[in-house]
């Protein structure tokens, strides 16, 4: 087990290799530089600042450049956000959209799991269609509908919770964001497990189960629900990393201050550091959750084996 | 029991599509989604052709009028307009009246007044066509009438004054469109890298599957978002992106389902018919595959449609005067405060598109593949 | 003592609701155990056996209900509340089911499951819950009983899943075992174990058995009574002798008499050899773990076959499930890559490419198993049964396709106005029916039929058998016919080989191999096929 880890943590750094030169040649070929914004600037200024940022030298050697900072840790300076380092940035802004995402996972999967349970054992009946319609809604309506809507309706009109602004992290600055962000992971779950679970209540398995006479609560978490988990389980991998990783659309609307929105920012302003700085951290973040799918996808089902 | 010569039980043979059609029609749900579908198709292929208004007009005196089912403008700021317009030009306004749709104005001025001052009147956009009608002998005092231009705004106009209705229409249009191409991009792309992996099998097999796995750990929706910044805003290269990225599901189906077919003993029955892979491939593996293709795709342009939405959200979409759905809501969050109406117009258009879509996949898949149900 | 009948089903009903409308599965049956009794109920497939003790066990799916009356000891069964229900489930009445693949949970522990009958009904802690579950393995006699508490249903075999179903129906000694097809999903040699186990036990603990199937040798075997179920009704019950010996109604008869019949006298030795393997192998896997490749197991699914088949002869290869005959039959045909010479008609095929095999496939054809995968399923009747012609004749026009579809059609003797139906309209033996026709339509010299008739009911096979014994008579054709089923190998072979883990332990004429096996094992195979009352006999005294 430790072993089939560490060769999938070894294993990632190929992947991980691939995206980070992929991503820096990407950014690079494309037109543009950082300071072309400030034309005003003076030649000499223009490459006194392209000399700090060893813009001057061949791409190759900054390419080089930038993996060994890597590899010490080292994201590099912030291009736009000058007082900055990226990674001074990102560890301001990372615990932010953690914080929303991991409230929003645990919503998906309790909310989700429960609703898509519910919606099996009592299939066809008007529980199950208004689970069925909700998850459709949740899925359809996107979130940059969805999100300005909860802030008009409860943060604008009924005044309720805040509209917008982090505040520090209060709770209530929380929920419209969490929402926001949850719905639709909430649906997609409530869908999986109760498609799932459907066809899991019907297996032989459980049909010899109920017919040894186990309880119905046995039958269903202990035999049913746990098979019915695994699709749900490989959904979550990708979608649990992006939801922490942060989403545009909520922090531009809800006006907060998480990783999401330095992305768009960096790479319209070409802030090459930054830019790089996020696809790795959001790189990382894929290729530990499909990690973690994996081993949790074996620990619950013996016939999937660590090789 | 014979089983020998007694035909099939029912008296009307009819094929699995057909069957599916019958499945289909009865699910009210795709169907009322079918209807909604084509209103929208015929929306975004006609919709601007005869909307009354361009979707890159401004009207400069209808900056955010909210949506309404009377005309603009209003008739109590008719005549406050008029005086407004009037007074640079220095008259004195003795009686002013609207008759339906014509503006009657008596002024009268110290000195003669120059009949060129209908164009004033001309000047705004809420007036055409101004006449002087009667001329005082002394030339001090005129009688002018001007024709009110009203025009409805049914879905309101937009922080620069446009129409939000001929706006959503060509949007959709747009959506539309590119939903339909980025998918198409994808259905090829996908359909052929999948179906050559799976009959090809082996060691192509599993090294075209690890290079999808790979693309999978990608973050690929920043990619797309990279593409689009370095390389311009364009349309036609944002649905090759957009497809370039939702082909790998595509992909994934198609081999799943080639390798299954290729298992099943009709195809190898085929084989040992001495069927050649052409033959194979149009007549057994095509047709079984169709099925959940057709799914996927009704379900992959919804998706896409999203995808488009929200790239033009972060304003990394298409480009003024053209417009996206996605642009619109975008527009409308930034104001909701003040023009609701501008969030809620768009908004809806997208969400009954992306139901109409999404119910329709559904139907399409208890249709096709029934043993879900 | 006490002489209610352990169960008592009463004009007992189930009714599923489909989208089509109710469909009535069981439609008023009667039956009862008595204590201590084997009760055997015996029909076809779409009988109704196995949703009528659903029903009566409240096991139904979602969309079924049953109405009538099921007494478990006087106690009605049919509406009594889930709880109530439980404590006679698994405690009172266990069942087990037919395939041993999925019927126990995948995800758990062998011993867990056995555990937790015992757990929830017999209240008895973990512990002493596992002390039992390993006595009862060993009671049903699995090796290393103790090794395997850990082990996983997947790492089992099917027949010692099968045994683990029985332990876990013994763990809290019920009154009446409910055993549905227990053994169809099983080879005739494992079979003959588990049943044997069965009768030991019965012997030994006493309890009831309620034994559904479809097999009337087992029956025989096996049964004190025997009831006889058609549509969803009772046709005949009686003492299981009396029932063989004399039966009332005329489906009983027919069931009885679907055993096929008849033997094919050898071919002339003078014949023409058409087909001939040497030496041929058939290695799956095996392949060496690469960058991208993880190492696969080889596997020698074929080793070392060779054989001939003479014009008009038919060669029976029988097997148990792995041991190489469906594998050996579509390398024959060049279907997979083997080693070793295959000759047709002379012809070097072994060395033929896709391409240049092509025109040779005319002659060689093929018959599958499954009659409801081997048809395509969007083509119409005429166009499977035509699709040979498109490659070797393709210069006829549609119309003389159509008119070949209509002659092949009524070789087999199915109604040609159904070839413009599609294949989900056919049952299972009209199918077989039109997978025959497509292999006729291109006049072959050989036919390699893999397991025709094994997925069909008794007396559809019998029919699917005169049908082929009489195509052959009238185009002098060859058969290699692939089967694990022995008594159809006899009734339809003039020679026969056997087979076991890839190579061929026994071949010779039919009528010999079957008189005086020579093997150990082909002997094993023909007691457990032909003389299971004696097998059970023998192991009780």
């Amino acid at each position: 087990m430790l072993r089939y880890v560490l060769r999938r943590l070894l294993g990632a750094i190929p992947t991980l290799f691939l995206i980070v030169t992929g991503a820096f040649f990407l950014i690079r070929i494309a037109p543009g530089g950082p300071f072309d914004r400030e034309r005003t600037l003076e030649p000499t200024v223009m490459e006194n600042l392209n000399r700090i940022f060893q813009l001057d030298k061949p791409l190759w050697e900054q390419y080089l450049h930038y993996l060994g900072n890597l590899a010490r840790g080292d994201f590099g300076p912030s291009f736009i956000y000058r007082d900055f380092t990226v990674a001074e940035l990102l560890a301001a802004g990372l615990p932010v959209s953690m914080t929303l995402g991991s409230l929003a996972l645990l919503t998906a999967l309790l909310l989700g799991g429960l609703l898509g349970c519910i919606a099996a054992l009592y299939q066809n009946s008007w529980i199950d269609y208004a689970v069925i319609a909700t998850a459709t809604f949740g899925i359809t309506v996107p979130n940059f509908v969805l999100a300005p809507l909860l802030a008009l309706i409860f943060g604008v009109w009924l005044s309720w919770l805040p509209a917008g602004g982090w505040n520090g992290g209060t709770p209530a600055n929380m929920v419209l964001p969490v929402i926001a962000l949850a719905l639709p992971q909430v649906a997609v779950v409530a869908r999986l497990i109760r498609g799932s679970m459907i066809e899991a209540l019907r297996a032989d398995h459980v049909r010899t189960a109920r017919a040894y006479g186990l309880p119905t609560r046995m039958v269903v978490v202990t035999h049913a629900l746990r098979s019915a988990c695994l699709p749900a389980v490989s959904y979550l991998g990708p979608a649990a990393a992006a939801l922490l990783t942060g989403s545009i659309v909520i922090e531009q609307i809800f006006g907060l201050p998480g990783i999401g929105r330095y992305f768009v920012t960096g790479a319209l302003n070409r802030d090459y550091t930054l830019v790089m700085g996020t696809v790795v951290v959001i790189a990382v973040f894929v290729v530990l959750f499909n990690l973690i799918v994996d081993i949790l996808y074996a620990a619950l089902d013996p016939r999937v084996r660590y090789d | 029991m014979t089983d020998a010569a007694a035909p099939g039980p029912q008296t009307v043979s009819r094929s699995l599509w057909a069957t599916a059609w019958l499945r289909l029609r009865r699910n009210r749900a795709a169907m009322v989604s079918l209807w909604v579908l084509g209103f929208y198709i015929l929306a975004g292929i006609f919709g601007p052709m005869i909307s009354p208004h361009n979707h890159a007009t401004v009207y400069r005196e209808f900056v955010k009028v909210p949506a309404s089912l009377t005309a603009y403008p209003r008739p109590d700021a008719i005549l406050p307009q008029a005086e407004r317009v009037l007074s640079r030009a220095r008259l004195t306004l003795d009686e002013i009246a609207l008759d339906g749709e014509t503006l009657r104005i008596e002024a009268s001025s110290s000195r003669e007044i120059d009949p060129r001052v209908t164009r004033y009147l001309d000047r705004s956009n809420l007036f055409s066509n101004a006449r002087i009608t009667e001329t005082s002998p002394d030339g001090t005092r005129v009688v002018m009438e001007a024709d009110v231009a009203r025009v409805h705004f049914l879905f309101g106009t937009d922080a620069n004054g446009r129409d939000l209705l001929a706006r959503t229409l060509i949007s959709v249009r747009i959506s539309l469109m590119i939903g339909a191409l980025a998918t198409a991009v994808a259905l090829v792309i996908g359909v052929a890298y999948g179906a050559t992996a799976g009959y090809l099998g082996g060691r192509i097999d599993t090294l075209m599957m690890r290079f999808v796995d790979i693309l999978y750990a990608l973050p690929f929706i920043f990619f797309v978002i990279l593409l689009v910044v370095f390389f311009g805003r364009n349309v036609i290269l944002m649905f090759i992106a957009v497809g370039a990225v939702e082909w790998l599901d595509m992909a994934r189906i198609v081999r799943g389902q080639t390798i299954s077919l290729r298992r099943r003993e009709f195809v190898q029955a085929a084989d040992a018919l001495g069927v050649g892979s052409g033959g194979i491939l149009r007549r057994h593996i095509i047709p079984n595959t169709l099925g959940p293709v057709i799914v996927y795709v009704t379900l992959l342009i919804p998706k896409v449609i999203l995808l488009e939405s929200f790239l033009s959200f972060l304003g990394l979409g298409v480009q003024e005067p053209l417009t996206s759905l996605g642009v619109l809501i975008s527009e409308g969050a930034k104001d909701m405060r003040g023009a609701p109406y501008m969030l809620f117009y768009p908004s809806l258009a997208l969400t009954i598109l992306l139901f109409a879509l999404n119910f329709l996949g559904d139907g399409l898949r208890d249709a096709l593949d029934p043993k879900d149900r | 003592m006490d002489d209610t009948p352990v169960l008592e089903l009463t004009d007992l009903r189930v009714r599923f609701d489909s989208p089509d409308g109710p469909v009535e599965a069981v439609r008023g049956v009667s039956l009862h155990v008595a204590r201590g009794e084997t009760v055997a109920v015996v029909g076809e497939s779409g009988s109704g056996k196995s949703q009528m003790m659903m029903g009566a066990m409240g096991l139904l799916a979602a969309n079924g209900c049953a109405d009538g009356s099921a007494r478990y000891h006087g106690r009605e069964l049919v509406g009594m509340p889930k709880t109530a229900l439980d404590r006679i489930r698994g405690r009172h009445v266990t069942m087990i089911f037919q395939e041993p693949m999925t019927s126990l949970d995948p995800l758990y522990r062998i011993e867990r499951q056995i555990a937790e009958p015992l757990m929830v009904h017999g209240r008895l802690s973990r512990r002493a819950a596992r002390a039992r579950a390993l006595e009862l393995l060993e009671l049903v006699q699995i090796p290393r009983a103790a090794a395997r508490m850990q082990a996983y249903p997947h790492e089992l075999s099917g027949g010692q899943r099968q045994r683990v179903m029985i332990a876990m129906a013994l763990a809290n000694d019920p009154d009446l075992l409910i055993a549905d097809e227990p053994t169809t999903a099983l080879d005739v040699t494992i079979q003959a174990e588990i049943l044997s186990l069965l009768a030991d036990l019965q012997q030994r603990l006493g309890m009831a058995i309620l034994f559904i199937t479809h097999d009337l040798g087992i029956v025989e075997a096996f049964a004190d009574r025997v009831y006889v179920m058609r549509a969803g009704r009772m046709v005949e019950e009686g003492a299981t002798a009396q029932v063989f010996a004399a039966p009332a109604r005329t489906y009983t008869r027919m069931l009885l008499d679907a055993e096929p019949e008849g033997r094919k006298a050898p071919v002339d030795a003078s014949a023409p050899v058409l087909l001939a393997g040497q030496n041929v192998n058939v290695t799956f896997g095996g392949g060496v773990g690469g960058f991208l490749t993880p190492e696969t197991p080889e596997l020698k699914a074929v080793q070392d076959v060779s054989l001939t088949l003479q014009r008009g002869q038919t060669l029976g290869i029988v097997g148990e499930s792995g041991s190489g005959k469906s594998t050996l039959g579509r390398a024959l045909l060049r279907l997979l890559p083997s080693t070793g010479r295959i000759q047709f008609e002379g012809t070097e095929i072994s060395v033929l490419d896709r391409r240049a095999m092509r025109p040779h496939r005319k002659q060689l054809q093929m018959v599958f198993q499954d009659p409801y995968g081997s048809l395509s399923p969007r083509l119409t009747v005429g166009e499977i049964v035509t699709e040979g012609l498109l490659v070797h004749a393709p210069e006829i026009g549609a119309e003389e396709r159509d008119a070949a579809a209509v002659r092949a059609l009524q070789e087999v003797d199915l109604d040609p106005a159904v070839r413009n139906r599609f294949p989900h309209e056919f049952s299972g033996g009209q199918r077989q029916r039109i997978a025959i026709a497509r292999a006729l339509v291109l006049t072959p010299d050989v036919i390699v039929l893999d397991e025709p008739t094994s997925a069909l009911d008794r007396s559809v096979q019998k029919q699917v058998i005169a049908l082929l014994r009489d195509l052959q008579t009238r185009h002098g054709m060859s058969y290699l016919f692939i089967s694990h089923d022995l008594s159809v190998v006899q009734a339809i072979s003039d020679s026969v080989m056997v087979m076991k883990d890839g190579c061929i332990v026994e071949a010779g004429p039919t009528a010999e191999v079957f008189s005086t096996p020579r093997t150990d094992y082909t002997r094993r195979l023909m007691r457990a096929a032909f003389d299971l009352s004696a097998v059970l006999a023998e192991r009780a005294a």
